[in-house]
């Protein structure tokens, strides 16, 4: 992988701010966070195979230095989008892993009430602003996120990801050219994980790297090693404080990997067990371990009683979700509007359409 | 009670709203410098300035999915579709995010919006430019639908419209934007979800919307003379239907007849006559009739399309077929 040319960020300025130096314990952190995502990952594989989880689950396994990585340069009220493959957003936002597999299992607990399912996570709380099944349908979306928080004047930013196959939808062209033209302070992020579903991104998208996609915007852009944590950070914090400081866009290309398939229902017959074999030789999670033993940060064993906490944190998950009740029927109805406090109430009856 | 075109009225709405509420911001083609392609937003760029009278490019799914996602962090936007036609570039935007974004987060986030702009037939502009969309928005829980017939309506539901703190499509009729009536001063909202008679009659109840309630009042107007008491009902709000004022309305006449502008196959119309044969069919004398367009492409060629539209002859002849 490459280090990113700074060349292809179109002349935009370099926000001068410096990526503070992490603390021992934030970096264990953040070794905590994405081993949770592993291991939370594993445990809805194991309940999907189990037809605990039923219609499609996306597993982020081997991309978790993305979520973990973008993420950890936020403020807890910046803003954060994305497409189906969420459960490692929110996890990584902060939303009860308890919670997100109770979704999963659509479960009354569940961080959308049983009625998103793993492709619809959401936390207002947490600022996270789904979940969102449609390819490329969030971009809009969370440059509207940016719009209105300059609009409101909030200096807060959004994080909009997507993954490479949505970068050939309109409207994220559409979406793209509105944050530069209106100076939104978004950070648009391809997660590139090489493949569309089953199509690889050599058959479906021209023009490589994807970053210059944003060249047609005047846009910043630039390029991250998914595989590589303190790589992510360095470039999104270039992103992020070019948004916050000048309210300017960037296009992000992180280049990843996914380990399974598209969604639990995907054979993989598109790629091949060397290549998948190959991928996992430079896994996030083992070369971040790799580098905070040689730095001393930290002992194998206390790395080994993390991932022991990360396991029985997605066992009880995994607990929590089996034993949460199913909601009850009268929830059908629940959640459709919001209660109006400005007009009079639409009468009830005339909201149950016969 | 001063007198307004209905785009006065929407421009009135507008505008109150506007000074009421900072978050509410209109968005949209040629809304700003060129004052509206129908010049509903005559004078707001001048009055609230850029900030909030914005001028988008066209990017229908862009600025739509845009103004939801403002929606979501707290803004209360007002979308215009130059027409509804239009929409259906964004369709997604407004089928899958806007409507249906509060149930999937069960429901932590709340969509105040108003997608708004001009819609139906009668203008001569081909196919692409002459739908006629409530129907189909009718169809996706989670959204208000909206079809104002007359200045007082359009501004009263405008302004409701925009305090709702739900999705809201809003229909405006192209071939009304002209239209002037009474409009009342100052801050009166008309309820959503609340149909209007706009005629009393004793011998049947004709149910429109838009465009289709001036045909049906005018064919009134000419059965009149032939001694036949026509009662017309303006729905006004098409989703939620307000079931009641027909009922109430039928019991009375013990006929229906339906006038809509949707081509016939699911248009809104099919609801109601569903409803009234389930619910009211002891009240009923007669069949339920429909006038609705022809289920064809519109044409551009005016004698076609005026054959295509419902209109007035064909409302007279239904109203009769049914007193037959």
């Amino acid at each position: 992988m490459p280090a990113a040319d700074p060349a292809v960020k179109n002349g935009k300025t370099n926000a001068s701010s410096r990526l503070p130096n992490l603390q021992p314990q934030e970096k264990i952190n953040l070794f905590r966070q994405m081993l949770l995502i592993r291991r939370f990952e594993e445990k809805a594989k194991q309940a999907f195979t189990q037809t605990k989880i039923k219609g499609f689950c996306h597993l982020y396994n081997g991309q978790e230095a993305v979520a973990v990585g973008t993420i950890s340069v936020l403020n807890e009220d910046d803003a954060v989008i994305t497409a189906y493959r969420d459960h490692g957003h929110a996890l990584v936002r902060g939303t009860d892993p308890n919670a997100c597999m109770a979704e999963l299992f659509g479960k009354i607990t569940g961080c959308s009430r049983g009625k998103g399912g793993s492709m619809h996570f959401f936390d207002a709380k947490r600022h996270f602003y789904g979940g969102h099944g449609i390819v490329g349908g969030q971009i809009p979306l969370g440059t509207g996120l940016a719009f209105a928080q300059k609009y409101l004047g909030t200096n807060r930013v959004t994080l909009a990801y997507m993954g490479d196959g949505a970068i050939n939808q309109g409207g994220v062209h559409e979406a793209m050219n509105l944050a530069a033209l209106w100076k939104l302070p978004v950070v648009y992020i391809i997660e590139n994980n090489e493949y569309s579903m089953g199509t690889s991104i050599a058959r479906s998208s021209a023009g490589d790297p994807l970053t210059k996609r944003a060249g047609a915007f005047d846009m910043a852009a630039i390029q991250a090693n998914g595989m590589d944590i303190d790589d992510v950070r360095a470039k999104t914090f270039e992103a992020v404080s070019l948004a916050r400081t000048e309210s300017q866009p960037t296009l992000m290309e992180i280049r990843t990997y996914r380990y399974f398939g598209h969604s639990m229902s995907d054979p993989g017959n598109y790629r091949s067990k060397d290549e998948i074999e190959q991928r996992r030789q430079s896994d996030p999670i083992e070369l971040y371990k790799t580098r905070l033993l040689e730095q001393k940060v930290v002992t194998e064993e206390a790395l080994n009683a993390i991932d022991e906490e990360v396991s029985a944190q997605a066992q009880a998950a995994y607990d929590f979700a089996d034993q949460s009740p199913e909601p009850e029927l009268e929830t059908i109805y629940e959640d459709i509007f919001a209660p109006e406090d400005q007009i009079p109430e639409f009468r009830p009856d005339l909201r149950e359409q016969k | 009670m001063p007198t307004l075109t209905y785009r006065e009225a929407l421009n009135e709405a507008l505008s109150e709203e506007m000074e009421r509420d900072d978050r509410v911001m209109l968005m949209g083609e040629e809304v700003a410098e060129y004052d509206g392609a129908y010049k509903v937003s005559k004078g707001l760029l001048k009055k609230f300035g850029p900030k909030r009278i914005i001028d988008t490019p066209i990017s229908e799914a862009g600025f739509t999915g845009l103004a939801i996602g403002a929606a979501m962090y707290g803004l209360r936007p007002v979308v215009e579709f130059m027409t509804w036609s239009f929409s259906l570039v964004a369709y997604d935007q407004i089928i899958n995010n806007a409507a249906q974004i509060r149930y999937m987060s069960g429901g932590q986030f709340s969509i105040p919006i108003v997608f708004r702009g001009s819609s139906g037939g009668g203008l001569q502009v081909g196919a692409t430019h002459s739908h006629t969309p409530e129907n189909w928005y009718a169809n996706v829980p989670g959204l208000t639908v909206i079809t104002p017939s007359f200045p007082d309506d359009a501004k009263g539901l405008l302004k409701a419209a925009i305090r709702s703190n739900n999705p809201v499509c809003f229909l405006e009729n192209e071939k009304l934007y002209g239209y002037k009536d009474e409009v009342p001063e100052g801050d009166v909202l008309v309820e959503i979800g609340k149909a209007k008679v706009r005629r009393e009659g004793s011998d049947i109840t004709i149910v429109s919307n838009s465009g289709s309630t001036h045909r049906a009042l005018n064919a009134a107007k000419q059965l009149e003379a032939e001694g036949i008491s026509c009662e017309v009902i303006d729905l006004r709000t098409i989703k939620p239907l307000d079931f009641a004022t027909i009922a109430e309305s039928v019991a009375k006449t013990n006929r229906v007849l339906i006038v809509e502008e949707n081509k016939p196959f699911a248009g809104w119309g099919a609801q109601v006559a569903y409803q009234v044969q389930r619910e009211l069919f002891d009240d009923l004398d007669a069949p339920v009739h429909r006038v609705t367009s022809i289920d064809v492409p519109q044409p551009y060629n005016g004698r076609l399309e005026q054959a295509v539209l419902p209109n007035e002859e064909r409302v007279i002849a239904a109203v009769k077929e049914v007193l037959a």
